[in-house]
């Protein structure tokens, strides 16, 4: 048995152990490990400037790490970089596609690249190609926003790769089109496809089976998004009145406040106090609120989501 | 929210580029003090309408008066009576904080005076008088984002407009910046804004809604999905602009 053959049997998607990428004096990687599973739909989530794109060019083999390891489909992105790339698709941050070629002709190169043709792997791409075909003829730089993404995300399916790697896909897309993404991405993994997907979007974090928040180039956690919601770990409730912004003010007075900050069209407080019943808390808050003149208040606990575990970890 | 003249009011707004209806006869009023959240997918035609009301782009048919002046005739006037921000680009990376803002504030016609005095109070009120002579590159995002907030309210604008302002910033990073929006619209500047988060379509005042170029939902968050019988802005924001999502201008 080849080295690739048994690394292919036995190795999960993607492994990093200690990872370290510096630029110059920044440090944009500062030691993060993972482990993602063969056909998992992973996601690292966090803001700008928390290391995403780095990591996601080092798994792409486009960048080399400057310590630490990771290995992609049982191989390492330092030495075995061109075994990678023939097994991953990886669809940049930025647009990168070329904007004078038509649509048709875009995806006919990338396929060229890899030594295929669109015909060739056309039930591969069918899905999401078929909805671009209308606009075959139309260049690139003149699509829409959505619409070049569609087809960023073709150029990279079509030489089957294993694995996707897709670098906020979603940055600056309208609500409609993130749906809609993130569906083609549900249907490309039942088909087998492991997807890593980076995104600044915490409410993307429930369409993946596992996430990593990442912040300052740290992994902060990894895990199912219901049990990271789930680590929240002190009481929280959601809090509404009638005058919204006094009363994130008001609250900030509340001699029990851990944190409390706009979510919606309600406020989510939490309490410095992690063994307090939650129940008594809400009452305790509600009283302090109308005691200060706040009208129309309404104050009940409530489950934590992934966005207050963030920001617990954040805080 | 106060009473009197609105401070945007648009009417019939229209913007075609050849056969293609950009904007489609547009109509609301905005008042002083208000955030007024102006969404819409990507291609519905916020942009357009945005660039007519900063004085960008002339209108194909209708009117509109932005701090009471006309968009025809008075698009330099209107200029100067606004202030702009976009998460894309706002502040010049290879300036520091301080050459930033003396920058912005020569633009917009303020005396030295004026600028020496505002950006002194500026960087104290923003914790920044340390940072003063750091290039903006080397500050925090959340940091450069509150600074370009800042420096487009130097000249006292009548309103504001913020394109997406937290396009990828940390949540809570993302709820100061709210919170600066609010100080802002309390002390009497009108701010229109737009997002892709609809968490934050819930902290304007109102909202209005461009699917394909017109205008399908305007009013309060909760009026709306009251209206629709949406549980949730998403659900609202999907309602009407899905059906349009198939015949998407490609």
């Amino acid at each position: 048995m080849s080295v690739a053959a048994s690394a292919d049997a036995v190795a999960p998607a993607a492994r990093a152990s200690h990872l370290v990428k510096r630029f110059g004096e920044a440090t944009a990687l500062a030691g993060i490990s993972f482990t993602v599973g063969a056909g998992e739909l992973f996601g690292f989530i966090g803001p700008d400037g928390a290391g995403k794109s780095t990591l996601l060019r080092i798994l792409a083999t486009l960048i080399i790490p400057s310590a630490g390891t990771a290995e992609v489909l049982g191989r390492d992105v330092v030495r075995q970089h061109w075994d990678i790339r023939a097994r991953v698709g990886y669809m940049p941050g930025r647009f990168s596609l070329y904007p004078d070629l038509a649509v048709e002709e875009n995806l006919a190169f990338f396929a060229s690249v890899f030594g295929t043709t669109i015909a060739r792997e056309y039930d591969r791409i069918a899905p999401i190609y078929s909805q671009l075909e209308p606009f075959k003829e139309r260049r690139a730089g003149a699509l829409s926003g959505g619409m070049k993404q569609k087809l960023a995300l073709c150029c990279a399916l079509v030489h089957r790769p294993e694995l996707l790697l897709l670098d906020e896909p979603t940055t600056g897309v309208d609500a409609v089109s993130r749906r809609e993404f993130w569906e083609l991405l549900a249907q490309l993994k039942a088909s087998g496809l492991t997807i890593i997907v980076s995104t600044p979007y915490m409410d993307e974090a429930d369409r993946c089976d596992r996430v990593a928040l990442i912040e300052g180039g740290k992994i902060l956690a990894t895990d199912t998004p219901s049990a990271i919601a789930g680590s929240f770990g002190r009481p929280l409730l959601s809090v509404k009145a009638k005058d919204r912004y006094r009363a994130l003010l008001v609250l900030r007075e509340f001699p029990h406040l851990h944190t409390v900050f706009p979510f919606g069209e309600v406020l989510h407080y939490s309490d410095e106090r992690k063994d307090a019943p939650p129940d008594q808390v809400a009452a305790e808050v509600a009283d302090f609120l109308r005691a200060k003149g706040m009208e129309a208040v309404e104050v009940h606990p409530i489950a934590a989501g992934i966005e207050d575990s963030f920001m617990e970890r954040l805080a | 929210m106060t009473g009197g003249a609105p401070v945007i009011e648009v009417k019939d707004l229209t913007r075609t580029f050849g056969a293609f209806v950009a904007v489609d006869h547009i109509g609301f009023e905005v008042q002083a003090g208000e955030v007024f959240g102006f969404l819409g997918a990507n291609g519905a035609g916020k942009t357009t309408a945005i660039r007519m009301l900063t004085g960008l782009l002339v209108p194909s048919a209708g009117q509109a008066r932005v701090a009471g002046h006309d968009v025809y005739t008075g698009s330099e006037a209107i200029k100067r009576s606004i202030g702009y921000m976009s998460q894309k680009f706002s502040l010049y990376e290879d300036l520091t904080v301080r050459e930033n803002a003396r920058l912005y504030g020569g633009i917009y016609g303020l005396t030295d005076g004026e600028i020496k005095d505002r950006v002194g109070a500026m960087l104290t009120r923003l914790n920044l008088e340390a940072a003063a002579d750091t290039r903006v590159s080397a500050i925090p995002l959340g940091w450069r984002q509150k600074l370009a907030f800042s420096v487009a309210l130097l000249h006292r604008p009548t309103i504001v407009f913020l394109d997406e302002p937290t396009s990828g910033v940390d949540p809570i990073t993302r709820r100061q910046f709210w919170e600066l929006i609010y100080e802002t619209a309390r002390a009497g500047t009108t701010v229109l804004v737009t997002t892709h988060y609809m968490d934050e379509a819930e902290y304007c005042d109102r909202i209005s809604i461009m699917v394909a170029g017109r205008i399908e939902a305007l009013g309060t968050p909760s009026d709306l999905k009251r209206d629709f019988g949406a549980p949730s802005m998403d659900e609202l924001f999907l309602h009407l602009a899905r059906p349009a999502a198939g015949s998407a201008r490609p």
